[in-house]
Parts: structure tokens; sequence; C-alpha cells
């Protein structure tokens, strides 16, 4: 009743705006996009043995693990939430599985030798476990998620370190050692296994109800309380699939690398981090996803790939590296402000 | 009257829209020194909007801005406060954790020479302002302890006492109880006749023209009439505003109205010996199906902590909540609204998701029923497209973030939610607050025929009016105890504000 003729917007426009404002609404995912073009590109130029179906493939290969730790810390980002400890927890898992397999006899670990899959499963069940523990921390005791991860992170190096006592284990069960060195068809598993639970992530966050409550949650939390749903479940659940994901990641990372120790997965905290952020997943929770997620791998993946095919001082690639996560983070900022104007 | 000498600030052909929606449509609006102006208008008329042009909010606009003759442009909120532009905004925006003294000073404290803020003087300086007002608080205190209608004066107060020449206040008398209110008009009456303009924005028409020189009508984005206030009624007023005979769709509530003798049905709620720290003390009462029960009482009275515990957001100390007849414990707001209750609060930003459109705000709670495992977004937007036809949210598009509806139609998304399945038992918390006529009596209507289903249905308020209009018991809550039960009996305004 408040209008009638011109506020009664048509009904085939899902948004009744004009093209600039429409485009001020997606700045969050057109800017990573065009950034991986601009990188891609330059790079290309920049050196011949960029741009051939090898590196290509280089490039997949090497995002794999941090695209299969990022599926997890997607959904903990998009609930307003954070997660330290994914890197952890991956190191935590993948030395768990080595600990479980039995390894050659120089290797100086008192390990608890079993079968492949009891091996996968107790690690798996670990990795749960700790996650479970960043759950009730953050939800029963109320602990913020950055406090609590960030103690989580200690603990599972502290598991690290008692379970291999500054060796190195070499050994893992056969189905790890295939899905995270082997390959098939000239691909190598470690990009399928990424491709899928990225895949699997989408769909869960697209198609689910669980996938709405998330992005719900992180839209407005009180409001999801108002609305009867169990915010706490909520945000337990993604802790959980967070500390999963890591651990899946550090299991094949551990059979990819060729060998489990302490530290082995320090850059990852980062790296994940910078992929869903610079992707265009909003800090303040609620907009993004996993398509935003592969296109902050790939930014990513390109730059770091693309600083070594070009001559640059090794040690300048570190700064160059911080520099784009920090030109991210701004856009990050600036795209939810223009939506908030936009959505005014 | 001031129509002899120029305005301070003169608008010509103002146009503002948002999106596809034009929210003005070429708007003249003159302000003089030395004058309350008021602003009434049906919800989405476009008063918030023109007053947000003026205090930089919106920058974006076309037409002609004027300040003291000279055309001007603000690009932010601070142009216009350093103009000497005020503004109090609908919804509360204080700072809960920080002192009464600082948020009086908000971005303005007294600092020395160093820059380290001189916390005695702001404190001193804080209660002066304040007790100026009426209002006797420690500055010292966290804001957040206060009752909202504390919180809202205060917020008042820091614009009032900031020394701008121009103050917009937009609905600042919706959480503020009688003698508050009182002691603001006496204030804006002071600062006008010490020559600051101020600008009134207000559904209660009565507080309009007890206390505005002039009154500016608005429809449709359009300003529809300028009178003087001494020229008109509260009947005529209403006519501009809604285009149609009003005088008979807002009841003044100030003759006796006869309840109904109890014909509801069974119990539905039934709480006993509720207490809550200091909000509550042995609350008990019963909601029937088929009826709606008001809840009165003044703001602070423990009506919003009453509400969350109904709704499992709150976990009472003492006492006990059955609803049919099952005692129940609520651990969340999940257990609660299993239980067959739903809850409408008071804040539109604390029930909504503004950057999601319509559909998913009305298909939040019932995607249980609807959808296993995976979404069904067809069958969502089927729902929520009938939803918004039967409660006439305009515009009716169901893909439209909720952002872009007004205050009114965002109020009916959010009772939207609960109505495909109907709950036992519905809490409303303020449910018109803030609303014009015809949004109210689209509630009203809306609260009659879940009545008519069988609903047990509370109505928790403030204002006197709404509990009236839509109740067919009323509870009297003061102080956080039960004083008083209107059933089967007369009841009027003034008794029910005796007995808060």
């Amino acid at each position: 009743m408040a209008s009638s003729d011109s506020a009664t917007a048509p009904a085939d426009h899902k948004r009744p705006r004009g093209l600039a404002s429409f485009l001020r609404s997606q700045m969050r995912n057109i800017a990573p996009f065009l950034t991986l073009i601009f990188l891609s590109a330059f790079f290309a130029i920049a050196s011949p043995s960029f741009a051939t179906i090898d590196n290509v493939g280089n490039i997949l290969t090497q995002v794999s693990v941090t695209g299969i730790i990022a599926v997890g810390l997607t959904f903990v980002i998009l609930c307003a939430e954070i997660d330290l400890s994914i890197a952890s927890i991956a190191n935590v898992t993948g030395i768990a599985v080595a600990y479980f397999t039995l390894q050659e006899s120089y290797v100086n670990i008192a390990n608890v030798p079993m079968p492949g899959f009891a091996a996968i499963l107790l690690a798996l069940a670990l990795c749960a476990l700790l996650g479970l523990v960043n759950a009730l921390g953050l939800t029963i005791i109320g602990i913020p998620s950055f406090i609590m991860t960030l103690a989580m992170m200690q603990i599972a190096a502290g598991v690290s370190a008692l379970l291999v006592r500054g060796q190195i284990a070499y050994k893992v069960p056969p189905l790890i050692t295939t899905l995270g060195s082997g390959s098939i068809g000239g691909i190598s598993w470690i990009v399928i296994v990424a491709a899928v639970m990225l895949l699997g992530g989408h769909l869960v966050l697209t198609y689910t109800r669980f996938g709405r409550y998330v992005y719900m949650v992180g839209g407005n939390r009180e409001a999801a309380e108002f609305a009867g749903l169990n915010v706490k479940l909520i945000l337990g659940s993604v802790m959980v699939i967070s500390a999963v994901c890591s651990g899946i990641g550090g299991m094949l990372g551990v059979a990819h690398f060729g060998s489990a120790q302490q530290n082995e997965f320090d850059t990852y905290l980062l790296d994940s981090i910078a992929a869903v952020v610079v992707g265009g997943t909003s800090l303040f929770g609620g907009r993004g996803g996993i398509g935003n997620t592969i296109v902050g791998l790939f930014v990513l993946g390109v730059l770091n790939n693309g600083l070594d095919h070009v001559n640059i001082d090794s040690f300048l690639k570190i700064l160059i590296r911080g520099l784009i996560l920090l030109a991210a983070l701004i856009i990050n900022v600036y795209a939810q402000r223009l939506r908030e104007q936009a959505a005014d | 009257m001031s129509q002899g000498r120029s305005p301070i600030l003169e608008l010509n052909q103002i146009t503002k829209a948002f999106g596809g929606v034009e929210a003005l449509r070429g708007v003249d609006f003159a302000l003089h020194a030395g004058e309350i102006h008021g602003l009434v208008g049906e919800n989405g008329a476009g008063k918030s909007t023109l007053m947000k042009i003026i205090a930089g909010v919106h920058p974006e606009f076309s037409g002609r801005f004027m300040l003291d003759g000279k055309e001007t442009r603000f690009r932010s909120t601070r142009d216009a406060h350093a103009a000497g532009i005020g503004m109090v905004h609908q919804e509360l925006s204080v700072a809960p954790d920080l002192t009464v003294a600082e948020n009086v000073f908000l971005g303005n404290q007294p600092t020395n020479r160093l820059g380290f803020v001189q916390w005695r003087r702001m404190a001193r300086e804080a209660g002066e302002q304040l007790s100026r007002f009426g209002i006797d608080v420690d500055p010292m205190t966290r804001l957040g302890d206060l009752p909202i209608g504390l919180q809202q004066l205060i917020e008042i107060a820091r614009v009032l006492f900031s020394g701008a020449r121009i103050i917009i206040l937009d609905e600042p008398t919706s959480a503020l109880s009688p003698p508050e209110v009182e002691r603001l008009f006496t204030t804006l009456q002071k600062l006008r006749d010490e020559g600051t303009s101020i600008v009134f924005i207000s559904h209660f028409i009565e507080d309009i023209l007890r206390v505005s020189d002039v009154v500016t009508v608005f429809r449709n984005g359009r300003k529809i009439a300028e009178t003087a206030s001494a020229d008109t009624t509260k009947g005529a007023l209403i006519e501009a505003m809604i285009g149609r005979g009003g005088e008979k769709l807002e009841h003044s509530y100030t003759d006796d109205l006869l309840l109904p003798q109890s014909g509801a049905g069974s119990v539905v709620l039934k709480v006993e010996q509720l207490s809550l720290r200091r909000s509550l003390q042995d609350v008990s009462f019963e909601a029937r199906a088929g009826e709606v029960l008001g809840i009165y009482g003044f703001m602070g009275c423990g009506q919003l902590e009453l509400s969350r515990i109904l709704f499992g957001k709150l976990r009472p100390d003492g006492g006990t909540l059955a609803v049919d007849g099952a005692a129940k414990s609520f651990r969340s707001t999940a257990a609660a609204r299993r239980a067959g209750v739903a809850l409408v609060p008071e804040s539109r930003r604390a029930m909504l998701f503004h950057q999601e459109p319509v559909y998913k705000n009305i298909s939040i709670s019932i995607l249980e029923r609807i959808s296993a495992l995976l979404l069904k977004p067809v069958r969502e937007r089927a729902i929520a497209q009938r939803q918004v036809e039967q409660l006439q949210i305009r515009p009716p598009v169901v893909g439209l973030d909720l952002g872009m509806l007004s205050g009114g139609n965002q109020q009916k998304v959010a009772l939207a939610k609960w109505l495909t399945y109907p709950p036992r038992l519905l809490v409303l918390c303020e449910p018109t607050r803030g609303m014009d006529v015809g949004a109210k009596n689209d509630v009203i209507n809306i609260v009659r025929d879940l009545r008519a289903k069988g609903l047990a249905i509370i109505v928790l308020s403030t204002e006197p009016e709404t509990v009236l209009s839509l109740a067919d018991r009323i509870l009297v809550l003061k102080r956080g105890a039960l004083v008083r039960e209107f059933a089967g009996e007369a009841v009027s305004k003034d008794r029910l504000l005796e007995a808060a």
C-alpha cells in the first residue's frame, strides 16, 4: 500500500536495478576473477614456459592440498567464524595415519601398525575429535573461534610432536599413497580428490538445507536464532567439517610429499585462508562460496607458480604474496560496503 | 509561524530512487529557524528517505539542496554534522558497551592538549546535560545495562545537546513512556524557542499536533499537503496520509472498550512462578487457544525478557512452563520452535536477513518441513508468493532483497515466516511499532485471522493502543510482576496507564 504503480517492480526481473549497480553488488565475484585473468595473462606473456599444458597440470597439483583444506574453511568463514587450527590438524592427521602404519625398520618411531583401513579411520576419527573440541569450545563454553582454534593449533602441534618425537615417518596406507601421489590417465589423483571435495562442498552449500542455514547464520546470527534455527549446532558442524577436510588434506599431503613430520603444513594455514578470502568470500559471513574459493585457489596457484617462471628474487616473492593478500582484503571489505550501499 | 522569513533549509524537486523503486518524487521541503516541523505519512511514503538526504546519509539524489540560501551537497553524514545538522534515527544506534558519558560524547570526547580523554570532565558534563533533560543516571554506567527507553532518551539527548541547529527526530517516542515523552516535548519546545529548527517524524498524530508548528503530509513519495498544526485535525491528516476516509480507521481508545467474556479454548501455555534475576518475579498466567492475550507495561518492565524465555532464548532462574500440558524447559530457540512456539521480536534488525531475498526470509522457519536434505526452491518461492499476496506485501516480488522493502513491509515478512505452518503459540513483541495506520490495520486483521484458526497469541507492547486494539484479555506487567488482569470487563487507555 505504501506505493502502487512505480514501486511495483516488473516480475520478470529478479533485481530491478541498473547495470552499474548490479556490477557494484557483484564486485565481490568479479574482482577476483579479473585478478586471475590479469595474472594469467601477465605470466603467459612474461614466460614462455608458463602457459603450457604441463604447467597447468603443475598448478592444479600444487593447489590441491590447499583446495581440500579450503573446502571446510569456506564453511567456517561463511559463518563469520575462523579456524586457525587447520594446518595443525592437517599435520597431526597426516602423522597419525603414518603412526598407525608399519614403518621401515630404520624409522625410529614407536608406532602402532594396523591394517590400512583402520589407520585411515583412526586418523579421521582423530581430526573429527579435534574439530569437535573446537565446536564445543565455541558453542558450549563460548570461546571466540579465533582464540579457541589458536589453542587447538597448539594442541594439535603438541599431539604431532608426541607421536613423531622429532623423527620422520614415510609409510602411509596404500590407498592414501595412491590418492596422494598416484595418477590415473595422466591426471593426479590428488587433483581429482580436490575437485570432488570442492564440488561436494559446493553442492552442500547451494542445494541443501544445511547449506542454506550456513549462509543464514553467517548473514545475521541473531535473526537465525529468532527464526528458531539451532545456531550452535550449525556452528559446531562447520568446525567439525573444517577439521575433517583439513585431516583429509593432511593425509593426502603426507603421501604427496612422501614423508610425515612436524611443522610440515605450516604454510597451509595462511594459504588456505588467503584462498578463501582472495576468492571473495566475505569475512563478515553470509556471502561467497566454493566458487569463490576455487577462483582464490587459482589466483594463489598462478601467482606462486608464475613467480617461479619469471626471474624474481625468491625472497621478494614472499613480499609480493603479502601485498596481493592485502589487496584482496581491501577488495573484500570494499565489496561489502558497495553491496550494502546497493541494497540500502 | 515563520512563513514570511526565508527558510534556513530549502529543498526543491528532490527525487531519489533505490534500484528501480522511486522513494521520493519531486518533493519540495522548507524548514525555518525556530520551528518544529512535523512529518506524517504511511510507511514507505518517503519521510525517512527525505530526512536521510538532509542528514547526508544518502548523498546521491536529484534536485536542489539549499542551506542558508546557498546550494549545498553533503557527501557524507560528517558534512551534514559539520553544517549543524543532527539526526536521531528510527532504529536505536548507540554503543551498548560504552558508558553513558562516552555515548553522549560519541566522536566528540573532550581531550586535553596531549589528546588524552578527560574522563572526569566528560562524566561531569554528560551528567549535567542529562539532568537538564530530566535523566538521572550515573554517567559511568554501561549504556547497555539501562532499559531501552532510557537508551533512546540518551541517544536523543546526545543530538539535542550537540549544538546542532537543525535536529531531525525519526520516531523518537516509540520506546518512551508517557512521562518521558512529556520531558522530550518540553525540551523540544525550549530548543525551538532558542532558535533551533526541529523536524519531528511520528506515527502518533496527537503528538505531532501537540508539539509541531507546521505539519507536512507525505504519500507515495510525494508531498501531499503542508499546513499549520493549528489549522488541521487528526482526521484530516489521516485522510491526507492514506487518501481515503481515515477517521474510522484509528480508534483513539480513550473510551471504555468491553473485553469479551471468556469463550476461549483449551490452555496452550501455562506459566507458573517464572522469575529471572531482577527482571521478572513470580509471573504466572495462561494463554488459551483462540485468544489474544495482551501484556502491557512500560519499557523495561520485563516484557522483553518474558518473550525471550517463552522462545527459549533466555533460561529462567525459577518457575515452570508448559505447552499443551507438557512441561518444557527450552534449551534453544530451535527446541521452542519444535514445541510449536513462534516469536516475532520487536527489532527488525534482529529478525530479518536484509541481504537475502524475501522468499528466503519467509521460508527460513519452515525449511525443515519442506525439505529433508535438498532445498526445493520452486516450492519455497511458491509458498512465499502466497504469503506475499495474502499479506499484501509491496512490492510483491519474492526475489527482491529484503533490504529494499519499507519498514512496514519488512514487518509483514517477519510475520509471514510463521504463517505457512501456524504454530500453537505465537508471541508478538510490539507488532505494530513504527507502523502507519493502514499497515497497523493489516496486522490487526492478520492476528484476528490467526486467532480464528485457534492459535494462542500473546501480544507484548508498551503502546496501550496496540494492546487494546488486539487483545481479548490484558495483563499488566509492572517492574517484573503481574499487577492487574483485565478480563470480560471494560478497559480504556486511562485505566491501563493507571494500572501500569
